[in-house]
């Protein structure tokens, strides 16, 4: 039997994370990418890795670890694989270490942990505050040495359309665009790891890079893939908001013990150094005085919303709060904070060693995504997930600096059983379904390029991005819900007049863009109607007409799947896994 | 009253077959805008500023942030990212034009691949054993990670190459960027298991001795990598491994 091939498509972590362990386990692979890998978004993440490795002395294990995350994430995540990533955590970080991550060290030469949001441990590992940028790189350079002895081949610069399914409704390979020569080609494949990250641009502005479009996992999706949780959205609560995206000021500001405050009377016109002690007030501090400034996202989200909107305490009447960390001395916040130091430096123009920053919560992380199961398939055969486009590891709300980790060990885990699965795959019948995949997108893109119509694609999307950021992220009304799914709908039905500026048919963006609006579109509608459905508060998704979280209709899993219909995705409910930890109330007031 | 306007001229080419020309665009002016958000607006609305429909620009970018290394090109003449470039901070028109050293794709759109071959070259990795659980990694001090960091925070951006006089194709200079990882790589305790291999890539031709030191590369860095001192201290070592192999020989 021929070697099986493997597709891998996102080099970002998850994606880096796969390959790897299959060029180890002595497979091959193709790894797609539209960017080149190691421009990928997981080097925007910044603050570091969970890991309890307990080099603190505070007695910290895995099993609290696991407790803070399921909690954190308000017991929506299925538990034995959440429970199995935080037992594998400190092994990541030993492989990490060794690849040569310069992580902060110890006097003693030893690991540097930090603490992050949503726990009283010291268990976050980072290099400066650029610890994505870091991991990424050294990922980026294993990959590189497997592609250099042969077993990894890159299609960088290609962009993933759809699966190439037999008429057995298995995977059998991939189309893609050459985002050059505009060449749609398809490859074949025995098995496909997706980590293509996650669905920013839904939102317009997000923190999320420009390829984080979830357009990989909305066509997927609209091939009869599952999507799990869509409505989870984190909004993170420290942002700085931008002309063309939010920009991410990480928890570890807060971590290294910066403070959130805004000025106790409305409309104070003096500068923030000004103010004295008693006019400031620390919101977080003083609600929550066992977590402080480190509450989960989702809390933290809240509570400036409510200070901005419903205290109208805003700074200068603006949606913004101060992020201070003018009390720490210069030379720390050099060691451990520089890079998003500098990030706020050159793009306010202000220096926040000696001002405080003004920040405001900005849409960050999908904590839902396809659905997997515990081996990380789709209910696709053959088509594997990992990363931040599955669901699998965050339930209702994710903790910072779990992602670079479920990233990495969802990818290590799925390239090898992906591995096995395709060594076990029989032989396609004809050509595996890939002459009439072709034709299929063959159709699409000309249909694209021959329209007629008056829509601008980037105007289209701009309207989406507002209709999803005031109705689908922090606080959310069933009637804007609504308002937010006609919306979308709208704008499908416009998009079929989508007219592309550029028909040329060479490193055309126009029409890369269009193709990717599309399925941004048909994903919004499963983000908007799970939100619609879900009548209950649970982590991100807060609904002041239902504040209780109602474990008894809703510690529910929601899977969507794409109808082809008017109404948009049918929606269903499956249990959650709850092995290990009886759900019990979340909260991080003073006592939990 | 006028709307306060940002005129941005933009070096267009459809390919690399085709010829170049410049056109010129009048946007509104917002606060905070940068070169990106200047050619986002440009997207949804492409127009030249006198009034002749256009396509969009095509360019490379990704996390706006200047982290991820996308969005070099010539701005007003310098070397810069797009993304960090904030309209307040440029005298106008601005002139934004492709990065002059590499193959132009389309645009302001290039092909940078070459960055990727030399840290092959140069086997810019650390050789593990394996990916398994082999307990923790070497104990490093933090004044050695405070060396090591910075060079690790490279973003690719090939700016240094950009603006070296000796990055040609005369030349076949590897570049600063490339040096700089030889150098982190060679300072890792594990990863200076390649040294001798690494110094030795950068011994021939296209290797060290071409650079001139004219220190633009310093300069022009966005995220200021000791690049100067890092191509120093890898020249002495390439010297000393050439002694070395003289005498082995």
């Amino acid at each position: 039997m021929a070697a099986p091939r493997i597709i891998v498509v996102g080099g970002g972590l998850a994606g880096l994370a796969a390959v790897i362990k299959i060029a180890e386990a002595g497979g091959t692979v193709d790894l797609f990418s539209i960017v080149p890998v190691k421009r990928s978004h997981s080097v925007c993440a910044q603050g570091g890795i969970n890991a309890a490795k307990n080099l603190k002395g505070e007695g910290d294990t895995t099993y609290k670890h696991f407790d803070d995350t399921i909690y954190g994430g308000d017991f929506l995540a299925n538990q034995s694989p959440v429970k199995a990533m935080c037992e594998a955590a400190p092994a990541i970080i030993d492989l990490l270490d060794r690849m040569g991550v310069t992580f902060n060290r110890t006097p003693e030469g030893l690991l540097d942990f930090r603490r992050f949001g949503g726990t009283l441990y010291n268990r976050t590992a980072f290099a400066g505050a650029t610890t994505g940028q870091q991991l990424l790189y050294a990922l980026d350079e294993q990959v590189r040495r497997f592609e250099a002895a042969g077993k990894v081949k890159k299609y960088e610069g290609w962009e993933f359309l759809s699966a190439v399914l037999d008429s057995k409704g298995v995977a059998r390979g991939i189309t893609a665009l050459d985002l050059r020569s505009m060449e749609l080609r398809s490859f074949a494949a025995d098995a496909i790891i997706l980590a293509t990250g996650g669905i920013g641009a839904i939102f317009g502005k997000s923190t999320n890079s420009v390829v984080c479009t979830g357009s990989a996992q909305s066509a997927i999706f609209q091939q009869g893939a599952h999507y799990a949780n869509g409505e989870f959205i984190q909004v993170h609560p420290t942002c700085i908001p931008g002309e063309d995206k939010l920009r991410l000021m990480s928890e570890s500001a807060r971590g290294e013990g910066g403070r959130v405050w805004v000025p106790r009377k409305s409309g104070d016109k003096r500068d923030a150094k000004q103010i004295p002690e008693a006019d400031r007030w620390y919101f977080l501090e003083e609600w929550y005085p066992k977590y402080g400034n480190l509450v989960p996202r989702d809390v933290a989200t809240r509570a400036i919303h409510k200070v901005v909107y419903e205290h109208g305490l805003g700074i200068d009447g603006q949606p913004m709060v101060y992020l201070d960390l003018t009390h720490i001395d210069r030379a720390t916040l050099n060691r451990k904070l520089e890079g998003i130091l500098e990030i706020y430096e050159k793009f306010v123009g202000v220096d926040p060693r000696d001002h405080p920053m003004k920040i405001f919560p900005g849409m960050h992380y999908t904590m839902g995504g396809l659905w997997v199961d515990f081996n990380q398939m789709t209910n696709i055969p053959g088509v594997f997930a990992a990363g931040e486009c599955e669901y699998q590891y965050h339930g209702a709300n994710r903790l910072g600096a779990n992602s670079l980790l479920s990233c990495i060990y969802a990818g290590f885990i799925s390239g090898p059983i992906a591995l096995n699965y395709a060594k076990s795959l029989p032989a396609a019948e004809g050509d595996g379904g890939h002459a009439a995949e072709i034709k299929r997108q063959a159709e699409i893109n000309g249909a694209l390029l021959s329209n007629q119509g008056t829509e601008n694609p980037f105007k289209l999307w701009r309207e989406l991005g507002q209709t999803m950021t005031e109705h689908v992220t922090v606080i959310r009304y069933n009637k804007g819900l609504k308002e937010a799914d006609e919306k979308i709908v709208e704008l499908l039905e416009r998009f079929k007049n989508v007219n592309l500026s550029d028909r040329s048919q060479w490193a055309n963006t126009s029409f890369a863009f269009a193709r990717q609006l599309k399925n941004m579109l048909e994903l919004s509608r499963v983000v908007a109607q799970g939100a619609l459905l879900r009548d209950e508060s649970r982590g991100a998704h807060y609904k002041p007409d239902f504040p209780e979280r109602n474990d008894e209709k809703f510690l529910k899993t929601t899977k969507a799947s794409f109808t082809g219909q008017p109404e948009g995705p049918r929606l269903e409910y499956e249990e959650v896994d709850t092995a290990h930890i009886q759900p019990r109330r979340r909260s991080y007031e003073a006592s939990n | 009253m006028a709307e306060k306007k940002v005129t941005l001229e933009i070096k267009r080419q459809a390919s690399p077959e085709d010829p170049s020309q410049w056109e010129r665009f009048e946007l509104d002016w917002r606060p905070g805008m940068n070169v990106i958000s200047a050619m986002m607006e440009i997207a949804a609305n492409p127009v030249t500023a006198d009034g002749r429909a256009t396509t969009p620009v095509t360019y490379d970018s990704n996390c706006l942030e200047e982290i991820c290394g996308s969005c070099a090109m010539r701005i007003n003449g310098k070397a810069r990212m797009a993304c960090s470039s904030l309209v307040d901070n440029l005298e106008q028109p601005i002139k934004v034009e492709p990065l002059s050293k590499f193959p132009l794709v389309r645009d302001l759109q290039v092909d940078r691949s070459v960055l990727f071959e030399n840290l092959k070259a140069v086997q810019a990795w650390v050789p593990i054993d394996g990916t398994y659980d082999l307990g923790a990694g070497p104990r490093i001090l933090p004044q050695q990670q405070e060396v090591s960091y910075p060079l690790s925070n490279c973003i690719s951006c090939t700016c240094c190459m950009e603006v070296c006089p000796q990055f040609n194709e005369g030349t076949g200079f590897v570049g600063a960027a490339t040096i700089a990882q030889v150098k982190l790589f060679n300072d890792n305790p594990i990863g200076r298991v390649l040294k001798e291999e690494r110094l030795r890539a950068l011994a021939g031709d296209g290797g060290i001795q071409e650079c001139g030191f004219a220190q633009n590369c310093v300069e022009v860095c966005p995220k200021q990598l000791p690049l100067t001192s890092a191509i120093s201290d890898v020249s002495r070592d390439v010297l000393l491994q050439k002694v070395k192999d003289l005498f082995r020989s």
